[in-house]
């Protein structure tokens, strides 16, 4: 079976790893509420979304 | 090689997709919204929304047809009595998909789908005035369009009722 020579130094491997970035989720603000939801998800406190109310939430207070 | 071939398997066998879908199918009709993970909702959208077409014709053949699909006389039923009224002057488009928050413990990207001719909200409208709220929920109603002048447009107009 074939076997891997040497090992493998840091920069090599770091350099393989140059590729592997995650990128961070995008956020924006409630037009209802201002609390900061996904894009093109419905909010999880006021159940706005695009303006409309799509989603029963009971209110706080 | 599965070139053009984009159904979504769903990690399922054949068999056990479609009673899936089947009873997904059903659900919809007598619940008119259900919560689901996004993938499973437009799997569910390519299968039901052909059902819904079928049902604005309403003799036997197609109820035949439909409850070849759906296995469940209740929704059939509901389907062709109370559905097709509604969805009759839609031409197409009778479901819509809204992404909610992802599920605890697995992460999964979670949506609910619902029938877009039932999709009121009285109750919680009426919550909404008595806490203040200004903002109409009818605002961008069933279009795509310009929602955002809309939503000002029937803001202001609550506004005004409010002052009288």
């Amino acid at each position: 079976m074939a076997h891997p020579k040497r090992k493998i130094s840091k920069t090599r491997r770091d350099k393989r790893r140059t590729h592997d970035v995650c990128t961070p989720a995008t956020f924006m603000e409630c037009s209802n509420c201002g609390t900061t939801v996904l894009y093109h998800h419905v909010c999880t406190n006021c159940g706005y979304y695009r303006g409309r109310q799509v989603l029963a939430v009971e209110i706080a207070s | 090689m599965r070139h053009g071939k984009k159904n979504n398997h769903l990690g399922r066998t054949a068999s056990h997709r479609k009673a899936m879908l089947s009873n997904m199918a059903s659900s919809l009709i007598l619940h008119k919204r259900i919560t689901t993970t996004v993938a499973k909702a437009k799997e569910l959208r390519k299968y039901v929304e052909p059902l819904l077409t079928k049902a604005k014709t309403d003799d036997t053949n197609s109820r035949r047809v439909v409850f070849s699909y759906l296995q469940n006389k209740d929704s059939v039923k509901v389907l062709f009595d109370e559905v097709s009224i509604k969805i009759a002057s839609r031409p197409g488009g009778y479901t819509r998909i809204l992404k909610v928050a992802n599920r605890a413990g697995d992460n999964a990207e979670m949506c609910f789908i619902e029938l877009v001719d039932y999709n009121t909200f009285t109750t919680t409208s009426e919550t909404k005035k008595v806490a203040g709220k200004k903002r109409s929920r009818r605002g961008s109603g069933k279009g795509k369009g310009t929602p955002q002048a809309v939503v000002t447009d029937t803001a202001t107009a609550t506004e005004e009722k409010a002052a009288e």
